[in-house]
């Protein structure tokens, strides 16, 4: 189980590889990366500000939770802070488990509740303006099935 | 003494990401009651409570929760990551 938070990029492909290559008798993996997308009057850049002390926290009992719920050979998270140009891979989540209904349960889990519990602040920012990301009821709601 | 960190467009309006204080609040109310009669840029970032969220040492926590042995307090609006 790991838990990254960090400024520099990271290569999805290599990331999933190096995820896979430890996953020892893992019968599925899923993997799910977020981007930074492009917004209505151009996305020049993307700021991602967070909590240092409680975002390695928050995410471990996030990881914990979802290690209890589903049987998982490993769990990696990876999230960015920091300016970020658009199409950058922002996050990614992978999960590994025996079958695919865990892999992907677990991963929309830790999905669900690094949007709205997970002390990341986004701030988009295009040629005239700026503006944080509300957050949405939908992402709330989300919680609710877990 | 209570370390207050400020995160998002709440550390925008207050203009600083972090302070510490000596305050005497029994509560996480009691505090913002205490900050947003300090200066109208307090008032103005904690005018809508139902907007913002709270953690004390570093879990979310409730406006009403007390602050007995509570080293930080963090204010920030809703999470916005993944």
């Amino acid at each position: 189980m790991s838990v990254r938070i960090q400024a520099e990029p990271f290569d999805l492909g290599a990331e999933a590889n190096a995820f896979a290559a430890a996953q020892a008798g893992a019968g599925a993996i899923v993997t799910f990366t977020g981007l930074v997308r492009d917004i209505a009057g151009g996305l020049q850049a993307m700021e991602i500000e967070h909590y240092p002390g409680m975002t390695q926290k928050a995410i471990s009992a996030m990881v914990d939770q979802a290690v209890l719920r589903w049987h998982l050979t490993g769990v990696l998270v990876i999230h960015r802070h920091g300016r970020l140009a658009m199409s950058e891979p922002i996050m990614m989540v992978a999960t590994a488990a025996s079958h695919r209904a865990e892999a992907f349960a677990a991963a929309e889990f830790l999905m669900d509740y690094l949007k709205s519990r997970a002390p990341f602040w986004k701030k988009e920012i295009t040629a005239t303006s700026s503006g944080w990301v509300a957050s949405k009821d939908t992402d709330e709601q989300a919680l609710s099935r877990w | 003494m209570i370390d207050i960190l400020y995160f998002a467009w709440v550390r925008e309006r207050i203009g600083l990401p972090r302070e510490r204080i000596d305050t005497q609040a029994a509560t996480v109310n009691d505090l913002v009651a205490e900050l947003s009669a300090r200066e109208e840029r307090y008032a103005v970032a904690f005018a809508d409570r139902a907007a913002l969220r709270v953690a004390l040492d570093q879990e979310l926590s409730e406006f009403s929760a007390p602050l007995d042995g509570v080293r930080e307090v963090a204010f920030f609006p809703p999470m916005t990551g993944g």
